[in-house]
């Protein structure tokens, strides 16, 4: 087995910074007691101010006397560990969140499948810098090995045990993972790396030692077994981001919106899902929030394509108040088909299929805007149609070739009398039974100016004529 | 002033028109009539371009123009799309000239949506053929049919009320239908790609169903 650990070391910074419209101001995500706080993470530009982990925030407000103070909430930070799991799915079954910062990715069997390692490597660091997330990211035959790896250096990655071996003898203690009262027991030995630990006899380490700082040594080099609790993506997706001001036009909407569509997008790519009916949740201070529900014709993943159909509908919708966080719910995800393409379909690369053009027409001209004719069985020419929504089913349909082209939503009635007429009458006598109780005389007629029509007259010769369609 | 120039080099030159200038290549869709394919250049409906039909009113055998067009491509299982369509469609009476319905598609939208509608269609590469009857459109907005038409390689058909004839329009064919004494003419007001033919097709002859 090979392991992948992406290591994500300021994950709730990266939470607060995906969302912030000002990426360049200073910020600091600080956490401890409010008299005691000190700062967890400090962003680039709070960075070069001279702030950094542990500091006191009183004493970083006298360093840089503006900056953005966020409170760590571990609970954001969870929900976007799951998103990146989630994601990470689509590149192996076996993802373990038991380390807190990091995600452990099995790659060995997914090589096969993607390619080679630097492959691999560069395509996950490119999704990830595409989510706004920073990481690091090692490998190597076992999964704590692997951690201890990524902590030490980005980017390494060895698959034999023999470069292994070296690579771990090299870390210093402090790198580890150890235990924080072993690491200083055994400096307190006189020893500096694990190269230095590994000389001892076995049995002197563990007469001083706890059990489990062997079994620590022994998983990360893989001479004992790590069993890891696997993970798998939740069957139902919900992600929220608040703001830090309420926001009052559907354009500022449209940062936040893109970044939480490219976080679905990214979980339903993992799960090989796609969606077709989701919520949008967007929450006012005082009032319920506003829900936009969303479906669509076909499930469809694509980050683009789920923007394209939200901004209209977002667009569209009048919102009572001011918004102060936004969300996404889906419930059912069901089996993404992509749309069949065929080999020579000359369609520029780019342009939609019928589905998701359809999509993009309901989502701004309403649900039942966009719409399919099939004939009935009934034969008043009111009944004879009826509209659905576009299926594929190949139905036979009744053919009538003596009917026109056009058909009246209401019959209108005729000024005068038919220049000629060309062909009927046709008795249409139906829907006794129902109330809907016709019963008429169709005729072809040409009217004066020349146009072909498809007229009655319902109580016998001399009464009005009615035009009900033309022949067109 | 005594440089020496071959008749080749002279034709060469771009900005001399030839009269019979090589035949374009014009690629089109035939309308399914024999004689409106030999009046209109290239044999057919010029492809990825807008095509509007001048009518003076309804029910004069405008629909008979391009529905052959229509039933070739719902057979050729190809998306076709009418934006809001001023009547319901018997579907009866279409199946019964070929049009495969389940391949038709009906968009319902008023004014500036419709408009909007047939650009969304023509533009998406999604739709083979996208008719529409844009009523108060002007210049520009038919020129972003036009253009997105050609974008989307699609066909349009656009049905305009024959008092819009004497405006210019950036279509590609327009044609317009008159009636004559229960016959329905036809003829060509503009043909991108071809001299306007002077012949006057008759597209429905007098009384008969």
């Amino acid at each position: 087995m090979l392991w992948a650990c992406i290591l994500l070391p300021q994950l709730s910074l990266d939470d607060v910074v995906r969302r912030s419209i000002d990426p360049a101001a200073p910020l600091v995500i600080a956490e401890g007691p409010s008299q005691r706080r000190v700062v967890r993470h400090a962003n680039g530009p709070a960075q070069r101010a001279g702030l950094r982990r542990g500091q006191p925030v009183a004493a970083a407000r006298a360093l840089l006397p503006e900056f953005r103070c966020i409170a760590y909430d571990p609970d954001k930070e969870t929900q976007l560990r799951l998103i990146l799991a989630g994601w990470a799915y689509g590149y192996s079954s076996m993802i373990s969140l038991r380390e807190s910062d990091a995600i452990l990715v099995e790659i060995g069997a997914s090589l096969t499948l993607f390619g080679p390692w630097p492959q691999l490597e560069r395509r996950l660091r490119a999704e990830l810098a595409e989510l706004g997330i920073t990481h690091r990211i090692a490998v190597a035959p076992t999964a704590l090995g692997a951690c201890v790896l990524a902590a030490t250096q980005d980017g390494m990655a060895v698959m034999q045990a023999g470069p292994f071996n070296n690579a771990l003898t090299q870390v210093f203690l402090e790198s580890a993972l150890l235990f924080p009262a072993d690491v200083v027991a055994l400096k307190a030995m006189g020893l500096r790396r694990l190269r230095d630990v590994f000389r001892l006899p076995r049995a002197g380490l563990a007469k001083r030692f706890s059990p489990e700082l062997l079994d620590h040594l022994d998983r990360m080099r893989g001479e004992a077994a790590d069993p890891l609790p696997l993970h798998h993506p939740a069957a139902h997706f919900s992600a929220r981001m608040e703001f830090d001001h309420a926001i009052e036009s559907s354009e500022t909407l449209l940062f936040p919106l893109r970044r939480l569509l490219g976080d679905f997008s990214a979980y339903l790519h993992g799960r090989d899902s796609g969606v077709q009916q989701f919520d949008l949740v967007l929450e006012h201070d005082d009032l319920a929030p506003t829900i936009i529900s969303i479906g669509l014709q076909s499930p469809q993943r694509q980050a683009s394509v789920l923007f394209e159909i939200c901004r209209l509908k977002v667009q569209n919708t009048s919102v009572p108040a001011a918004i102060r966080a936004l969300g996404i719910r889906a419930r059912d995800l069901p089996a993404f088909v992509p749309d069949a393409v065929d080999l020579f379909d000359d369609r520029a690369g780019g342009q939609l299929s019928w589905p998701q053009l359809a999509d993009r027409l309901r989502a701004r001209l309403g649900p039942d805007s966009v719409y399919q004719l099939t004939a009935t069985e009934d034969p008043r020419p009111e009944r004879a149609w009826q509209r659905t929504v576009f299926n594929k089913r190949n139905d036979a349909l009744p053919v009538d070739g003596t009917r026109p082209t056009w058909l009246f939503r209401t019959p209108l009635p005729l000024h005068g009398v038919p220049q000629h007429i060309l062909a009927g009458p046709e008795r249409i006598e139906s829907g006794w039974w129902s109330g809907g109780d016709v019963r008429r005389d169709y005729y072809v007629i040409e009217t004066r100016l020349g146009q072909r029509a498809w007229a009655f007259q319902s109580g016998g010769e001399g009464s009005l004529w009615m035009l009900h369609g033309w022949f067109a | 002033m005594s440089a020496v120039l071959t008749l080749v080099d002279v034709l060469r030159d771009p900005r001399v028109w030839r009269g019979t200038a090589d035949a374009v290549a014009l690629a089109t869709e035939p309308t399914g009539h024999a004689l409106l394919d030999a009046a209109l250049p290239g044999q057919g409906w010029p492809q990825h371009a807008l095509s509007e039909i001048l009518i003076p009113i309804d029910g004069i055998g405008e629909l008979g123009l391009i529905v052959p067009t229509l039933a070739r491509l719902t057979q050729a299982e190809k998306v076709v799309v009418l934006v809001a369509p001023p009547y319901v469609a018997y579907p009866l009476a279409w199946a019964a000239q070929g049009v495969v319905m389940r391949h038709l598609h009906f968009i319902d939208a008023t004014g500036r949506d419709a408009l909007w509608a047939a650009e969304q269609c023509l533009r998406s590469g999604a739709c083979a053929a996208v008719v529409c009857w844009p009523l108060k459109a002007d210049d520009r907005a038919l020129r972003r049919l036009q253009v997105a038409a050609e974008t989307g390689h699609a066909l349009g058909f656009a049905y305009r009320p024959s008092s819009t004839a004497g405006n210019p329009s950036p279509a590609a064919t327009r044609v317009q239908l008159t009636v004559h004494e229960s016959e329905t003419r036809l003829c060509v007001v503009k043909c991108r790609g071809g001299r306007v033919p002077t012949t006057t097709l008759t597209v429905r002859s007098r009384r008969r169903a």
